[in-house]
C-alpha cells in the first residue's frame, strides 16, 4: 500500500487531478486556499494543461466552472464558506440549469472562526439549492468523495457540494491514490435550452429538480458514505456528520456501545434515519457547524422525537466540536486537567514589522486626529489587523468590499470625513462596483487602496489588479488628479499626510494608492 | 505504540517543518498518523500549534483530547505553557528557552521559567544558540526536534530519514545542515 501524506485540502486537489479534472477556479480563502495552490504546483496538472489560475472572486470562479461544465469538462470550484455568499447567485442557479461535465463545489467552513467573520454552515446553502452534499470524515474519504464525486454529478445532472471544515482542510494523513482518469472530451448539453433560464424554461427546470429529490435521497440511502453501525445499547442512538465521527470514536476506542448513523452524504438517508429513530430511546446529533440535522429531526416545536445536540445544550450552540466537548455530550466524567498558568498572555496576530500597511496607518491616524468626527471603514485582509493596538485605526470590517460602500452610505448620511481602507486584492474582488456607485454620485469619500501587490492574508497569491489599479479607478470615472500614488515608507510620512489631507478636503471621490510589495513575498522571493 | 504530540510556537518559527519530518518518518515506518495544523490569520506573529498523533493503530480524532498529550514540543517558552491542559500528568515538555517578545505585555521570563520548572519532566534547550553554532539560526526547530527523539516512539535513524526526504529538494547542503542540527539537539536530551 503506497500512501502519500496529504492535508485534507491536498487530498481533494490530488483526487480532482486523478479524476480527470480540466480546471479549478477559486479565490483564496482560509481554509480552502491550499487546494488550488496544490494544483498550481502540481507537475501532473501542468502536463495535463489543467486550468488553475486564480479568479477575481468566488462568483466569477463559480461561473467559469459552470462554463467549463457546460462544454462537458470536469470542473472544481473552491471557496471558503463566506465566499459562497458571493458565489450564491451563480451557485443556486447552477442547480436549476444542471451540469454537463461533472461539477464539484468545494466549500470549506470555519466553525470557531479561526480566520473568519462568521461560522455559517454550507449544508444550508446546498439544502436551499436542493442538491446533494458530500462531507468527509477523513482525508481518504475526502479523496474518494472527490474522485467519485464528478461521476455522481454527471449521473445526477447537478453540481455536488463537498463540504469540509477547518480541521479537515488543515489536517494531514496518509492517503492512497487511485488510477488517473482521462479528461472528458468537449461536448455540449443534449438539451441546450436548459441553460437559458428564461422564466418558462426555469419553471420546467425547477420542476425537474424537485422531481429529482427522491432520486437524491435514494442515492444517499445506497451510499457507502452513510453507514449504520448497530450496537446493543439502544437507550441512545448517535448521528455523526463528517468529522464528528472521529470525535465519537476517540471516546470509544474499541467500538461505540450505541447504534451509530455515520453521515457522509446528503440529503439525509431517510430509511437509515427512520430505523435509528425507531430503534433508540433518544438521539444525540454530533455535527460541526449549525444544528441542521438536529433541527430537521426535532422539528421547530420539538414535540416529536427526543433529540439532543446543540439546541438543548448538550453541546455548545457555537464553536467547533472537539473530542472533549463530545465526551461531555456523551456523559463521560470530566477529568480535571492542568490550567493554563496565569503568566501566559494572549498573543494575537499582528502586522509584520516592515509591512507597508503599518506606514499607511501611522500616517492616516495622525491625519484622522485632526478631524473630530472621521470614521475609517475597512475591509477583509491583513490590514484588518489595524483594528488592534497600537493602531486602533479602523471602525469596521464586515465583508469583502464593504469598506467603500459603507463609507459611501455614511457620507450620504452626513459623515465627514468618510474614509475607506481596502487592500488591492479585496478591491478587485468586490470594491470596483462600489467605487462606481461613488463616482456616479460624486460622493465625498476618500478611498485608500493599500496595495501590497498580493493577496497577503492567505499567504501571497496573485492579486488580480497588480499594476492596473490606477487604470481601473480612472476607468470607473475617478478624476486622474484625484488618483494619488504613494510609497508607504517612514521617510514619506509628511508627503503621505499632506496627500491624505488634500484628498479628504476634496469634495468628491478620491483614491489614494500607497503601494509597496508585501515583505513576506519579498522574503519568499529571496529564498528561491 | 501511540504518541500524541503538541507542537507550539509563534507564527513563522517553523513548527510545521518539525511536524512534517516526524510525519514523514511515521509514514515510512508504516505507522498511522494525523496531524492538524493552523494556517491563515494566526500565522502573522500569533500563537500557533499543531496536533500530531502517531500510532500503530488507526487514529480517530485529528485533535488530541485534554490531558492526553505525551509530549509538548515548543519553540517558545511562554507558548509551551499555553498547552499544559493537554499534557498528560507524566508527559514531557521540551522547550526552547529563547522568548519571542512581540507583544507589549510579555511576562517576566523568570516567571515563565518557574512555571516550566514546576513540571516533573522537562527539557529546556537554548535551541537558537545551538542552531547558530551548528551553522544557521534557521535550524533551531530541528535542534529542538533532536532533543525530543527519545520520546517519539520512532527511532533516531527514521527521523534522520524523514529529514533527508523533507529537505531533499532544497539540496544536499540543507539536508546536511539539518542532520547536524538534529544530532546537536539529541545531545541535549537525557539518555532514556
Amino acid at each position: 500500500m503506497n500512501k502519500v501524506l496529504l492535508l485534507g485540502d491536498e487530498a481533494i486537489a490530488q483526487a480532482a487531478i486523478d479524476a480527470g479534472l480540466s480546471g479549478v477556479y477559486a479565490y483564496p480563502g482560509t481554509p480552502s486556499t491550499e487546494i488550488t495552490e496544490y494544483i498550481q504546483a502540481s507537475g501532473e496538472a501542468a502536463e495535463r494543461n489543467i486550468h488553475s489560475k486564480w479568479s477575481a472572486n468566488e462568483k466569477t470562479a463559480m461561473e467559469a466552472a459552470l462554463g467549463m461544465s457546460y462544454v462537458g469538462k470536469r470542473a472544481l470550484v473552491c471557496m471558503k464558506h463566506v465566499g459562497m455568499n458571493v458565489a450564491a447567485d451563480a451557485f443556486i442557479n447552477s442547480a436549476i440549469t444542471g451540469v454537463n461535465g461533472g461539477l464539484i463545489v468545494l466549500v470549506a467552513d470555519d466553525p470557531s472562526m479561526h480566520s473568519s467573520q462568521n461560522e455559517q454552515d454550507t449544508r444550508f446553502y446546498a439544502q436551499f439549492a436542493m442538491i446533494p452534499v458530500l462531507e468527509p470524515s477523513n482525508q481518504q474519504e475526502a479523496y474518494d468523495m472527490v474522485y467519485d464525486g464528478f461521476e455522481l454529478s454527471e449521473t445526477l445532472g447537478v453540481p455536488i457540494v463537498l463540504r469540509i471544515t477547518t480541521r479537515m482542510a488543515h489536517s494531514r494523513s496518509g492517503v492512497t491514490r487511485k488510477p488517473v482518469k482521462k479528461q472528458n472530451e468537449l461536448s455540449f448539453p443534449s438539451d441546450p435550452q436548459r441553460f437559458v433560464l428564461l422564466p418558462a424554461i426555469a419553471r420546467k427546470q425547477f420542476k425537474r429538480l424537485i422531481e429529482a429529490q427522491n432520486t437524491f435521497i435514494e442515492k444517499s440511502e445506497q451510499s457507502s458514505y452513510n453507514q449504520y453501525i448497530d450496537a446493543p445499547n439502544r437507550s441512545k442512538g448517535i448521528i455523526t456528520c463528517g468529522i464528528a465521527y472521529n470525535y465519537l470514536m476517540e471516546n470509544y476506542p474499541s467500538g461505540c456501545e450505541y447504534p451509530v448513523l455515520k453521515i457522509g452524504q446528503y440529503p439525509l438517508p431517510k430509511k437509515q434515519l427512520l430505523h435509528l429513530v425507531e430503534s433508540c430511546d433518544e438521539i444525540l446529533v454530533l455535527e460541526d457547524g449549525y444544528p441542521l440535522v438536529e433541527e430537521a429531526l426535532k422539528g421547530y416545536l420539538g414535540i416529536g422525537i427526543k433529540v439532543k445536540g446543540r439546541l438543548d445544550g448538550s453541546l455548545s450552540r457555537d464553536g467547533e466540536l472537539t473530542p472533549d466537548n463530545v465526551a461531555k455530550a456523551l456523559g463521560f466524567p470530566q477529568e480535571k486537567t492542568t490550567e493554563i498558568p496565569e503568566v501566559v498572555k494572549m498573543r494575537p496576530p499582528s502586522l509584520c514589522q516592515g509591512c507597508g500597511h503599518r506606514d499607511v496607518y501611522e500616517a492616516l491616524n495622525e491625519v484622522v486626529k485632526e478631524y473630530g468626527q472621521a470614521k475609517v471603514f475597512s475591509d477583509i485582509g491583513c490590514y484588518t489587523l489595524g483594528a488592534l493596538p497600537p493602531f486602533r485605526a479602523i471602525d469596521s470590517c464586515v465583508d469583502m468590499g464593504a469598506s467603500i460602500t459603507m463609507a459611501k452610505g455614511a457620507a450620504d448620511g452626513g459623515l465627514f470625513p468618510s474614509i475607506a481602507v481596502i487592500g488591492d486584492s479585496t478591491f478587485t474582488h468586490s470594491g470596483i462596483t462600489g467605487l462606481l456607485d461613488c463616482v456616479n454620485e460624486n460622493t465625498s469619500v476618500t478611498i485608500i487602496i493599500s496595495d501590497n501587490e498580493t493577496t497577503g492574508m492567505t499567504g501571497g497569491q496573485d492579486s488580480a489588479g497588480t499594476g492596473k489599479l490606477r487604470a481601473i479607478c480612472e476607468g470607473t470615472g475617478v478624476l486622474p488628479e484625484h488618483v494619488r500614488e504613494l510609497i508607504p515608507l517612514k521617510k514619506n510620512y509628511e508627503e503621505m499626510k499632506r496627500v491624505i489631507r488634500e484628498e479628504i478636503e476634496y469634495q468628491g471621490v478620491s483614491v489614494i494608492i500607497p503601494c509597496r510589495e508585501c515583505i513576506q513575498i519579498i522574503g519568499k522571493k529571496k529564498k528561491k | 505504540m501511540k504518541t500524541d504530540i503538541i507542537l507550539s510556537g509563534v507564527g513563522g518559527q517553523g513548527i510545521l517543518s518539525i511536524a512534517a519530518v516526524i510525519g514523514e518518518a511515521a509514514l515510512a515506518n508504516g505507522l498511522y498518523m494525523k496531524q492538524s495544523e493552523v494556517h491563515g490569520m494566526s500565522q502573522r506573529g500569533g500563537d500557533v500549534q499543531s496536533n500530531l498523533r502517531i500510532s500503530d493503530a488507526p487514529v480517530a480524532s485529528d485533535l488530541i483530547p485534554k490531558g492526553k498529550a505525551d509530549l509538548i514540543i515548543s519553540l517558545e517558552p511562554m507558548e509551551a505553557l499555553r498547552y499544559l491542559p493537554y499534557l498528560k500528568k507524566d508527559g514531557w515538555l521540551v522547550t526552547n528557552s529563547i522568548p519571542v517578545e512581540n507583544i507589549p505585555d510579555y511576562p517576566d521570563l523568570d516567571e515563565i521559567m518557574n512555571e516550566i520548572n514546576r513540571l516533573p519532566h522537562k527539557i529546556i534547550v537554548n535551541a537558537d544558540k545551538i542552531a547558530k553554532e551548528t551553522g544557521s539560526a534557521r535550524v533551531a526547530n530541528i535542534v529542538l526536534l533532536g532533543a525530543t527523539t527519545p520520546f517519539l516512539g520512532i527511532s533516531y535513524d527514521k527521523i534522520a530519514g524523514g529529514i533527508k526526504r523533507i529537505f531533499e529538494r532544497k539540496g544536499r547542503e540543507i539536508v546536511d545542515l539539518n542532520l547536524k542540527a538534529l544530532e546537536a539537539g539529541r545531545r541535549e536530551a537525557p539518555s532514556k
